[in-house]
């Protein structure tokens, strides 16, 4: 048994050291926004945060983490999140739809830390993002338009 | 059950007008409203259809009004990214009327009178080749004026007033008395009044949805915010979760497996064998991947393809060089032409294979119910081909099997596969467990990378013949590679010893060239082919195009002023090349540093242009710093929907061009995750410009022609900027080889 705190509620769960946070997640806890694509921590589509730190779930083991706190796109809260989210909306940045939730929880994480990135800043902190859509234009506009308003 | 002879899913279909029978509306009572759609003769009024029950096809709806004045879009078409949800919601509002803030669509199936794509000769149900927008064209837009027509005479008959003098505006009946009322009101009372036999539909000039740029996604917000639902995302009571051990080899087969450890791990429920593997079933994902772990298989790989890809290559390039083992066509007298030519050009170009590595690793969930129905929830590409597959299965008639046409993570061709491969498993492993538990087939990325259905490898041999005065007289393209069709339901689409999806791009060329032969030769290899987003043209226009710009050169020509003097002067191809010339400013030298390329190409029934502007990166490799697109699809439905599939287009297939491809050594995959498959990222993408023409035509493709040019627009560029064709994909390849 381990207990995991996800979006501010208490998970008691029946699972071993080594399962990863991103299956607690999605089959222990129910919730399905936090998505699987490769299992290696190479595409990004499984980004949640961890006390508030961006972290691959298909790499991060729910023993190593008891205890914290786990915040997964259904949690995402605050106001540089919110506009991230309404920006993607505004700008229609979604295709598929698969990789979007990594996609914000790596663009609210970026602009948190750095509210004016340069593309370069975009570049460095979104290649872990896989899109196989390659919305990629739409992100990097997406994510300076969010600053824009953010600055306002 | 399927038909022999039908348009394949790749071929740029011609614009079929369907038959009459297809577009006849017919409407039916449901609990709370309405459902207008596809009726067959004889069952005129909702008393005929609740009657119908001996023909279970004689009403399927293309939408339902509720009595809340919902609006739901019963779609054809899957959804995958590409927007055709969107798409038909738009056309289905602009003459419904609707507000378009209400509207939903789900996926249906189950009906191939009602939603076969027309684009396919309405004989199967499918997504592909681009069509979902010209298959729907006609069908949604009178479904959508048929509901208005029936909820205006429901208001006439409330009251009674003629139905002319109401009108309707985003989801509001309005009579000039003031009286008004929403869909919720009428939805019920409509479903009584007559379906009109002939509906009239706007006119251009009266379209607010339809062209309209500022139209956002009707299913954005969902994507933003994790509610999305796709098949990973099914839960039911019971859920069991599989995963497969596939053979490490195609055409390896089980010999024998050993699950005792396996079956000693918490959660893990069963190891079967079923005729694709060995599937691992535990109570969710990590106990069935652990329980993987501790299966010891042996495999019988006496049949299986065992050869490496240098090898493959190999022949490849010596089937090039022979003659061509079928012709696509054949105009004038090529052979007499190069004999005469002043000038003969000659090259070799390959393209490996290419997965589709969507981020949704495929997957399929079965069900077997009391009653003796099965429900199968998946990215439905191909829903009648499954219907029929998991009847088969399961042992019951395919009116038993319902299909839940789940929303996909990407696809770009993968989940329309004739085998069913992954729906197949998911019903074979519900029944090997007697069907007592419902279960979902997960692949991990390894086994989705690794489970074939790649783009085919090719080899192109191309020779081009000038004159004196530089002018192409001759031009000869022989194809090798594996037919995607053969061997599949698609058969009868192979005519002569001829793949369509084998030659697309090659056989019809805007140019004029009086003397021109393509050839194909269709190799044999045990590596399962199949569509991959833009399927022929990914290899054809790249060869097309770039040996173009060698022959412009040699004819010491503009690349774009050489192509236009072989086009017919006004054609669609002129006008589009013309386009991305003026956007893309050709006519004025390009930055210090930055060097250009062009290309055009037609597929789908769309013609799309662009211009590539490259720089030399710090380690002498290409970075692509700006794409101009100019685009001819037919009228824009949605514009800015057709600009995000042409940006994503580029940014799929510049990918794949740079760095993409499938190895094999032994004939095992080498490539099984991101780390060594690299699609694009988001460092590599280039800015896009996306310039559309204003167009009166039926819409044509647009989920898949931004991809073709992207590749010979960047060669070509490329060689300005290093000096070296590039005829070897992927580029990285070429590159290294230096």
């Amino acid at each position: 048994m381990v207990t995991v705190t996800i979006n501010g509620t208490q998970h008691t769960v029946e699972a071993e050291a080594d399962m990863p946070l991103l299956w607690v997640i999605r089959d222990l806890v129910g919730l399905t926004g936090t998505k699987f694509g490769c299992g290696m921590a190479l595409c990004g589509a499984c980004t949640v945060f961890v006390d508030g730190v961006p972290m691959r779930s298909c790499q991060t083991f729910i023993g190593d983490i008891e205890g914290q706190a786990v915040t997964t796109i259904e949690g995402l809260d605050g106001k540089v999140a919110e506009t991230v989210q309404a920006v993607w909306v505004d700008m229609d940045v979604p295709q598929c739809g698969y990789c979007q939730s990594g996609q914000i929880m790596s663009a609210t994480d970026l602009l948190t830390t750095n509210p004016k990135p340069t593309d370069d800043d975009i570049d460095a902190a979104m290649s872990g993002n896989l899109c196989r859509c390659a919305t990629y234009q739409r992100i990097r506009a997406g994510i300076h338009e969010a600053a824009k308003r953010l600055e306002a | 059950m399927i038909p022999k002879l039908m348009h394949s899913i790749a071929i740029p279909a011609p614009r079929v007008q369907a038959s009459r029978r297809q577009f006849l509306i017919g409407a039916v009572a449901t609990a709370t409203g309405l459902a207008v759609g596809f009726r067959t003769l004889g069952a005129v009024s909702a008393a005929a259809n609740e009657t119908a029950g001996e023909n279970a096809h004689a009403f399927s709806p293309y939408l339902t009004i509720d009595s809340s004045g919902k609006v739901t879009v019963l779609s054809s078409q899957f959804e995958m990214g590409q927007g055709s949800y969107h798409g038909l919601a738009t056309l289905v509002a602009e003459e419904l009327e609707a507000d378009f803030s209400t509207i939903d669509v789900q996926g249906a199936a189950g009906n191939v009178q009602a939603y076969g794509n027309v684009a396919f000769g309405g004989a199967i149900q499918g997504t592909g080749g681009s069509t979902s927008m010209m298959t729907s064209w006609e069908r949604y837009r009178n479904a959508g004026a048929a509901a208005r027509t029936m909820l205006v005479a429901a208001a006439a008959a409330e009251w009674n007033v003629p139905a002319a003098k109401i009108s309707v505006e985003r989801g509001i009946i309005k009579h000039p008395s003031g009286r008004q009322g929403g869909f919720g009101d009428f939805a019920a009372k409509a479903a009584a009044m007559p379906v009109p036999s002939e509906v009239v539909l706007k006119q251009p000039s009266g379209w607010t949805l339809i062209g309209n740029a500022d139209l956002k996604r009707y299913d954005s917000a969902g994507k933003t915010n994790g509610t999305e639902q796709y098949t990973i995302d099914v839960k039911l009571p019971g859920l069991l979760t599989a995963v497969m051990i596939h053979p490490p080899v195609f055409g390896g087969t089980v010999k024998s497996f050993d699950a005792t450890e396996a079956k000693k791990l918490p959660g893990v429920v069963d190891v079967v064998e079923i005729p694709r593997g060995v599937a691992v079933v535990g109570e969710h994902m990590w106990a069935a991947l652990k329980g993987r772990d501790a299966v010891t298989v042996e495999w019988d790989e006496s049949g299986a393809e065992k050869r490496s890809t240098g090898e493959l290559a190999q022949m490849y390039r010596d089937l090039a060089a022979e003659p061509p083992a079928a012709m696509a066509r054949e105009d004038g007298d090529a052979d007499a032409a190069f004999a005469g030519a002043a000038n003969v050009l000659e090259a070799t170009f390959e393209f490996p294979y290419l997965a589709h590595a969507a981020l949704e690793p495929l997957n399929a969930v079965a069900r077997k119910n009391a009653d003796g129905t099965v429900e199968v929830w998946g990215g439905h590409q191909f829903p009648d081909v499954y219907q029929a597959l998991t009847a088969e299965i399961a042992e019951v008639t395919p009116d038993k099997v319902h299909l839940h046409v789940m929303k996909a993570g990407g696809s770009f061709g993968r989940r329309a596969v004739a085998d069913g491969d992954v729906v197949v498993e998911a019903v074979h492993i519900a029944k090997a467990l007697g069907f007592r538990a419902p279960v979902k087939v997960q692949w991990t990325r390894e086994d989705d990378m690794r489970a074939g259905r790649y783009r085919p490898a090719y080899a192109h041999a191309i020779k081009a013949g000038l004159d004196e005065a530089g002018n192409l007289v001759a031009w000869s393209n022989h194809i090798v590679g594996q037919s995607i069709m053969s061997g599949t339901i698609m058969e009868g689409m192979v005519q002569n010893g001829v793949d369509p999806t084998s030659v697309e791009g090659a056989v019809h060329l805007p140019y004029a060239i009086p003397n021109l032969k393509v050839g194909l030769t269709t190799t044999q290899a045990g590596v399962p082919p199949l569509w991959w987003r833009a399927v022929g043209s990914t290899h054809t226009a790249f060869v097309v195009e770039v040996f173009m710009d060698e022959i412009a050169e040699a004819a010491g020509r503009d690349p774009i002023e050489y192509r236009l003097s072989m086009m017919e002067p006004d054609s669609r191809h002129a006008t589009i090349l013309k386009m991305v010339a003026e956007k893309s400013g050709w006519d004025t030298p390009a930055a210090e540093g930055r060097f250009r390329g062009v290309s055009v190409a037609e597929s789908f029934g769309s013609v799309v242009a662009q211009v590539a502007e490259v720089s030399v990166d710090s380690r002498g490799g290409i970075k692509v710093e700006r794409v101009v697109a100019a685009v001819d699809c037919g009228v824009a439905i949605n514009p800015d929907q057709i600009r995000a599939q042409v940006e994503g287009g580029i940014g799929f297939g510049l990918g794949a061009i740079l760095e993409e491809e499938i190895t094999l050594t032994e004939g095992q995959v080498d490539q099984g995750n991101y780390d060594l498959y690299t699609p694009l990222r988001i460092d590599a993408m280039p800015e896009v410009e996306v310039h559309i023409l204003a167009s009166a035509n039926p819409p044509s493709g647009i989920g898949e022609p931004g991809v073709p040019p992207i590749g010979p627009a960047v060669a070509n560029a490329a060689y300005k900027a290093l000096g070296k064709r590039i005829r070897v994909m992927p580029f990285a390849k070429s590159l290294d080889a230096r």
